[in-house]
């Protein structure tokens, strides 16, 4: 049995990649999550905001109250460098290459044009395989049309595209009034893959203190449906591969998309939950499956059960959400 | 000649430099002004830089100056060459072991930043009084008179001491030469090593201690020997002159700068002559020039090297012509003969002038405490030269109306150049001005060919504080250690302090007024005062305006608009081409803030761009429309003495105050602060009574006690303006009263550190709070009237209010108040609640720091009275002592109230058994019980007052002394972790009744943030710029070991009920207490308005467990130490991560943050499980247990 596979042209031993969160901040967890066979790994997103906001906060306190008073006119000593930006985030990459050799994909979510291009330089400088960019990004504005927000999209994939030689995705919401042409327009722009979906951030309210709530919330196996769904639609309609995120928690999971035409699938919460090892647990399940199933290789599968190649087409479209609900009976009532 | 670079530096730096160059063992301590000096230090060696023979020195903080002259003169008898920076009090711990080490003949230096000493009151300025009082010590002193002299100095020092085999004081003039920036030619290493004899240093190893070749030193002598070995040096001080005289000729080979031990300037056949040394000798130099330029015949001898005091060299450096002598010494020893350089020249005049009549000698006093030592005042001593009968033992440069010393100037009187550019810029603390101009100076003295000099006076206050920079430009050096008086550009960056000062005063005809303001170029006329448009108009000044806050919000720099300022300055004054000024300009931005952030440099390029176009020039009209004078800084309530004396301070006029309008003793009212109505905030708090739940947090977190609470009755609102706010109370047990809180508008700094912890939100809004800030623009009247009536309602009567909850203790009235405290201050919520629990029966022995300056800086102070008139009493005596200093108020009030029980008992008879029974026998723990005593002996004291026995007259005085007295020991943590440790240690072992605040910032906070032993591991601080790797003293844990002490470790961000039951108890327990309180800091570089978030953190992280140990509880069986937080809510991590002092080792070293930051972790976790350890262990015979 053969799991290799090659994603916007790196080669993978797997197409079950580790997407960006928390614990690739650490060079062992990139090492340990080698071990526990990854594919891929793409490192946590560098935010530049945060960079930005980081940078000024550091400025503010290295200023706040200085020359003021005869006695104190400074509070800090002043290093000669700092590390307020990029550079940890650049030491990351430098670092985990030097120690596994799966490929590293470097994530970045900018805010302005400069920081975009900038970042995304000096994250292939650095030695990342390839970039992701991870357009997080959610219009509030109520001036702000529709097309100009997919604009936004489509010139920041050209502005990083023209400065970078390394392979570029673009993780997307799902949220555009006609995906489906969304994909096609950034696969025109030159997108290398679609990492299809992002989960944007939606806070809590915490009934008792009266606030608002950062929470994240972790990925559960419902949340598959979204990328599975549109995956089989896109599947053999555009150039551009694409990534699963969202719920992916076990190897069925893994060979739905696949088989939905998925060119490599992407895990975090399952990780988060269980621990790093719980990838081979996932290696084993999608293995499991496909020698029950007798598939050699991934290429096989992928894109079997598409629109494209499905029994019933139809059944990835609106047809197929009335015939589910007729057919559902709740529990209760079962 | 070796070509060198010019740079644009302050002495301080360039010294460091020197003395760090040819330096291996570096022992330093804080305190102002040499403290840069040790900064420097540190900084290098976390760099690692290295000294002229490649290696990096150590540099070692010291817990005080005894502790750093302690470890130098060890180093150095191990052979190490070693070096430390000091000065004022500093000087004075180390001049114990600097008779050692010059009575050992060990070669080294110590820089001195010269400054006062503490006398009458503590000054951080600049004069000779230090130096002085080490005179004795036989080092050789040598003085330096300016920045290039000062690194010059540096040098000769460390290459003669070598070479005499004596040790060298080194001094510069605080601040006036310490922080001055002056461009000066740097000297190179090759310099430096060129003049350190390699082979010297190999003599000065093989003097030292070692096995291998073992000797005794420090022995004890005896009368048979002590004397003759006392004159064993004499050799050495005889050669010192030559050897200095020497040194200074090759210095003069290597670098053409030419400098005498003593130095004539002037014209050859000088009749009268001024001797003078230090920053003044600039001056008087430069005046006799002028002078002489006039047709005078003046001249100026410049001492160098004050000690040893060569006379034959001294007399050999007057011109043969001179017949009187002026000797200025910049310091005053009460009682001598004269000053001390005074009494040499007489010496030497005496022993060694040969040319006939001896020249006539006066001597007098200038400059101390940085007092401005002007032309005009060297004039007026070669004046005063030229009378028949010169005075002698003069002052000059103040207005001596009680002994007559004082010279008469004309302040008009004036040397500078027109070649000089000479600028003044007005800033507010926050804005950058200072930072600004210090980086105009760097572009006129590097990029062109014009020299440059900089000069900054701050302010007294923390908060909202104005900076003055002065400013000078031009083709020649610029000899000029003084303030600008006659400015060619004023600049006023913050509109309100031209309400303020007149600041036009001091502008030249012709000149430049350039104003940061709101309003347009045509209508910026009538917002000015009167005194600001007749100096305009009458003095023809052309006059700029620039809203600079609107362009620094624009480009996204909120409130600094240090650029903007600067840009208008280059664009206007003309020093450069504005394009070539521009130009430079945007190229320093790049330098300056390229390291911070693309985005920094953005902010600051945009602002210079948009500057240009938003100058105006005002068409100034022909005549003075406003009728408004200068804004008065005092109330006109205040006292004759607070509005003419303290009220001149404020107005930046206490130069021309007399000398008898001061206390001759240095005491002054209390409770002045309420008079001075700073008016900082743009923002103030105002308080929603619909909301409010009245649970008084806001109240107890104001640094600043300008959030006061009332319960009252009804009736008290009579008369109340309308609108005043007034809700019925809450709290059960004052059903009927009324409640207001009221904050006092011009007192508030708008820190807004208690809207963040009101907890009570509005219902249908939860952003809104029952405090919440809204601008004072348009409620400033009306909160004033508000305020003025609020404090017109009476206190509720002490004996009602139940002080154990924060809601009724919160009434007290505060009895420290609108304090300089920097905004958002994390100690002085501490302060104003000891004053509002005790104040009016607290004595205060307050450590030097930074509750010192804001608690006792003049003009105005925060501690303050009650209605009955008490309050508490407040004095500082020094940073080493002040837990003897408070043992000795306790020793002091025992000894009255015991004196005072005896003659009642004596007295028995004449005053009745009833009521001496009631005196000696009053229980005073509580409020009642004190109020009770008071009155009791408010009678005895009638009584007294008609006997006429000997004991009655003994006891009047002492009677009050039968009411209970607390005294309260209070410092930072510095004081108490580090340079009084020995005397915190003795008083906690000594049992009594003193009450001990340790207000802990974890850092010198006063002097700018160096480490100390109460900073945490993985901190950066200075003197641990690469991150503290130590952990921090459990100063709490080393007290409760004597088992008698009250501790208790409390955080008002934390939990603040457990705070104030720690300041009762502490109080209440009849021993000696010890509070260790976190305050948080500017220093911690975090959001002040937030920051008892990052008190909170630090407790439920366990970085900070809050716990009281109260021995009482032992006699109950119980174990003595209570646990009050838990650990791990959020990790030690989380926490260091809110605060910039931890977050910045990320930044600048993340591998060694990971590895503390764990650590951290580690002590924080262990620490918790030792206490809860302590905690749980069984107590007394109740467990079935006998042990202790």
């Amino acid at each position: 049995m053969n799991l290799t596979t090659q994603y916007m042209g790196l080669e993978l031993r797997s197409p079950i990649i580790v997407s960006a969160n928390p614990l690739t901040e650490k060079v062992n967890n990139i090492c340990a999550m080698e071990e526990a066979g990854a594919g891929a790994v793409v490192l946590h997103s560098l935010y530049e905001e945060q960079i930005r906001q980081e940078r000024q906060a550091l400025f503010h306190h290295l200023t706040h109250g200085t020359e003021s008073f005869a006695e104190a006119l400074t509070y800090f000593p002043e290093p000669d460098e700092y590390r307020a930006g990029t550079e940890g985030y650049l030491e990351l990459i430098r670092k985990a290459k030097e120690v596994v050799n799966i490929p590293i994909i470097a994530s970045l979510n900018g805010v302005t044009p400069g920081g975009w291009t900038s970042f995304a330089r000096k994250m292939e400088e650095a030695g990342a395989d390839a970039l992701e960019l991870n357009i997080y990004y959610i219009p509030t504005s109520l001036e702000m049309s529709g097309i100009e927000v997919e604009m936004t999209y489509i010139d920041i994939l050209r502005m990083v595209k023209e400065v970078v030689s390394i392979p570029v995705a673009i993780k997307l919401s799902p949220f555009f009034s006609n995906m489906a042409n969304m994909a096609k327009r950034l696969d025109d722009a030159g997108a290398d893959a679609l990492v299809l979906f992002n989960r944007f951030y939606q806070p809590d309210i915490d009934i008792e203190a009266l606030e608002v709530k950062p929470s994240v919330l972790l990925s559960t196996p419902q949340a598959l449906r979204l990328p599975l769904t549109w995956i089989g639609l896109l599947y053999g309609k555009i150039r551009a591969q694409m990534a699963a995120t969202s719920g992916v928690h076990t190897g069925d999971d893994v060979v739905k998309l696949l088989l939905v035409g998925a060119q490599v699938t992407m895990v975090a919460s399952a990780i988060l939950r269980n621990g790093i090892g719980y990838l081979r647990s996932i290696e084993e399940g999608l293995r499991h499956w496909m020698h029950f199933h007798e598939y050699e290789t991934i290429d096989q599968m992928r894109g079997a059960v598409s629109q494209l190649n499905a029994h019933d087409p139809s059944a990835f479209e609106r047809a197929q959400y009335m015939k589910a609900l007729i057919g559902f009976k709740p529990d209760s009532v079962r | 000649m070796t070509q060198r670079e010019m740079i644009t530096i302050d002495a301080n730096e360039v010294v460091a430099r020197v003395a760090y160059k040819v330096s291996e063992v570096i022992a330093i301590y804080p305190i102002t002004p040499s403290s840069p000096m040790g900064e420097w230090a540190d900084e290098w060696a976390s760099k690692a830089e290295t000294n002229i023979w490649g290696t990096t020195p150590q540099v070692i903080e010291m817990q005080s100056e005894g502790g750093a002259a302690g470890a130098i003169h060890g180093a150095l008898q191990a052979g190490a060459l070693a070096t430390t920076f000091t000065a004022s009090q500093g000087l004075l711990l180390m001049i114990p072991n600097m008779y050692k080490i010059a009575g050992e003949l060990t070669p080294t230096v110590f820089h001195i930043a010269a400054r006062s000493l503490a006398a009458q009151g503590l000054s951080i300025f600049g004069d000779h009084s230090d130096v002085m009082a080490a005179r004795s010590t036989g080092w050789i002193m040598l003085s330096s008179a300016s920045v290039q002299e000062a690194q010059d100095m540096a040098l000769i020092a460390h290459s003669a001491t070598l070479r005499a085999r004596l040790p060298i004081l080194h001094f510069f003039d605080g601040f006036r030469t310490s922080h001055e920036v002056n461009k000066i030619e740097l000297l190179t290493d090759e310099d430096i090593a060129s003049l350190i004899d390699n082979a010297l240093i190999a003599q000065h190893r093989a003097r030292a201690l070692s096995p291998d070749h073992p000797v005794i030193r420090g022995t004890a002598q005896n009368p048979d020997v002590y004397f003759q070995a006392r004159e064993t040096v004499n050799p050495f001080y005889a050669n010192a002159p030559r050897v200095l005289a020497e040194t200074m000729a090759a210095f003069e080979r290597l670098t053409g700068r030419r400098y005498l031990p003593y130095q004539y300037e002037g014209a050859p056949d000088a009749e009268r002559v001024i001797v003078i040394m230090g920053s003044g000798a600039e001056t008087a130099d430069e005046t006799a020039k002028f002078l002489n330029a006039q047709g005078e015949r003046v001249g100026v001898v410049k001492v160098r090297m004050f000690r040893p005091f060569d006379l034959r060299g001294f007399v050999a450096s007057l011109p043969t012509s001179v017949k009187k002598i002026a000797v200025l010494d910049r310091t005053k020893e009460p009682g001598g003969a004269g000053e001390p350089m005074y009494q040499d020249v007489v010496t030497a005049l005496v022993e060694e002038w040969v040319q006939g009549p001896l020249p006539q000698v006066v001597g007098g006093r200038y400059g101390l405490s940085s007092k401005e030592f002007t032309p005009a005042m060297v004039k007026a001593v070669y004046d005063n030269l030229a009378q028949d009968r010169p005075k002698n033992h003069f002052t000059v440069g103040i207005n001596d109306d009680l002994s007559f010393t004082s010279l008469d100037y004309d302040p008009s009187f004036s040397i500078e150049s027109p070649n000089t550019v000479r600028a003044l810029f007005y800033g507010l603390g926050a804005d950058g001005t200072v930072s600004a101009n210090k980086n105009s100076i760097k572009i006129i003295g590097e990029d062109t060919p014009n020299y440059a000099q900089g000069y900054f006076v701050y302010d007294s206050k923390k908060s909202g504080s104005m900076t003055i920079s002065h400013l000078r430009f031009g083709p020649q050096h610029i000899r000029a250690p003084y303030l600008i008086s006659q400015a060619n550009f004023i600049a006023c960056h913050q509109p309100i302090f031209i309400e303020q000062y007149d600041m036009l005063r001091d502008a030249m005809p012709g000149g430049v007024f350039l104003l940061n303001t709101t309003s347009s170029a045509d209508r910026v006329w009538d917002t000015l005062p009167r005194q600001a448009q007749e100096h305009i108009i009458n003095k023809g000044l052309r006059f700029f305006v620039i809203d600079a806050y609107k362009i620094a919000r624009q480009v996204g720099m909120g409130n600094r608009i240090n650029t903007i300022m600067q840009v208008c300055f280059f664009a206007i004054s003309g020093v450069l081409p504005q394009e070539e000024a521009i130009e430079a300009i945007k190229k320093s931005i790049i330098k300056t803030y390229g390291k911070k952030g693309e985005e920094i440099v953005a902010f600051n390029l945009r602002a210079v761009d948009e500057t240009l176009q938003n100058l105006y020039e005002v068409a100034v009209p022909q005549t003075v429309t406003s009728a408004r004078g200068l804004r008065p800084l005092m109330t006109p309530d205040a006292p004759d003495f607070v509005r003419n004396v303290l009220g001149e301070m404020s107005a930046r006029r206490g130069d021309l105050i007399p000398v008898s309008a001061l206390p001759n003793d240095g005491t002054y009212p209390s409770g002045t602060t309420q008079y001075e109505k700073r008016d900082l905030a743009s923002e103030i708090p105002v308080w929603d009574p619909n909301v409010c739940i009245q649970c008084g947090k806001c109240a107890m977190v104001c640094p600043h006690a300008v959030i006061r609470i009332k319960a009252y009755e009804p009736a008290a609102l009579q008369g109340a303006p309308e609108g005043f706010q007034a809700v019925a109370a809450k709290d059960t047990e004052w059903q009927g009263l009324q409640y207001t809180i009221q904050v006092s508008p011009l007192d508030c700094t708008g820190c807004g550190i208690c809207v963040d912890v009101c907890p009570a939100k509005n219902k249908s809004a939860v952003n809104q709070k029952a405090i919440n800030m809204r601008p004072i623009g348009d409620i400033r009247e009306r909160e004033v009237s508000r305020w003025d009536f609020f404090l017109s309602i009476p206190d509720m009567d002490r004996r009602q209010i139940k002080v154990g909850t924060i809601r009724q203790q919160q009434v007290q009235r505060p009895l420290f108040e609108f304090s300089g405290a920097c905004a958002g201050c994390g100690e002085t919520p501490y302060l104003k609640l000891v004053s509002q629990l005790f104040g009016d029966r607290a004595i205060i022995a307050n450590a030097t720091g930074c509750s010192s300056i804001y608690g006792g800086n003049l003009p105005t102070t925060p501690w303050a009275k009650d209605a009955s008139g008490r309050g508490p009493a407040w004095a500082n005596s020094l940073f080493e002592d002040n837990a003897e200093f408070g043992l000795g108020m306790r020793a002091a009030i025992d000894q009255h109230a015991q004196f005072a029980s005896e003659l009642l008992q004596r007295l028995s008879a004449e005053l009745g058994s009833e009521l001496v029974d009631a005196l000696l026998h009053a229980d005073q723990h509580d409020e009642a019980g004190i109020y009770e005593q008071r009155e009791r002996v408010a009678i005895l004291k009638d009584k007294l007052a008609t006997l006429s026995s000997p004991e009655a007259t003994l006891l009047l005085p002492l009677a009050d002394y039968l009411v209970k007295k607390d005294v309260w020991i209070i410092g930072g943590d510095g004081w108490a972790y580090d340079i009084d440790f020995g005397g915190l240690d003795h008083v906690l072992a000594s049992g009594r009744d003193v009450n001990i605040l340790v207000l802990d910032t974890e850092v010198y906070s006063n002097t700018g943030g160096q480490m100390s032993k109460a900073t945490p591991r993985g901190a950066v601080a200075k003197f641990a710029a690469g991150g503290k790797r130590a952990g921090k003293k459990d100063l709490g844990l080393i007290a409760m070991t004597y088992g008698n002490v009250y501790v208790a470790r409390v955080a008002m961000g934390g939990k603040d009920e457990q705070t104030l039951r720690a300041f009762l108890e502490a109080q209440a327990y009849p021993g000696t207490s010890l509070i260790i309180a976190y305050s948080h800091c500017i220093a911690h570089g975090i959001n002040m308005t937030t920051a008892m978030k990052n008190q909170k953190a630090a407790v439920d992280s366990g970085q900070w467990p809050l716990y009281r140990f109260n021995p009482l509880r032992v006699d109950r069986g119980e174990n003595p130490l209570t646990l009050d937080s838990k650990i791990g809510k959020v990790s030690v991590k989380d926490y260091m991560r809110m605060e910039n002092r931890f977050k910045m080792l990320e930044l600048s070293n993340p591998e060694a943050a990971a590895q503390l930051f764990e650590e951290a972790q580690h002590d924080a976790t262990l620490r918790y499980a030792y206490y809860e350890y302590l905690a749980s262990r069984p107590y007394g015979k109740s467990n079935g247990s006998e042990s202790h």
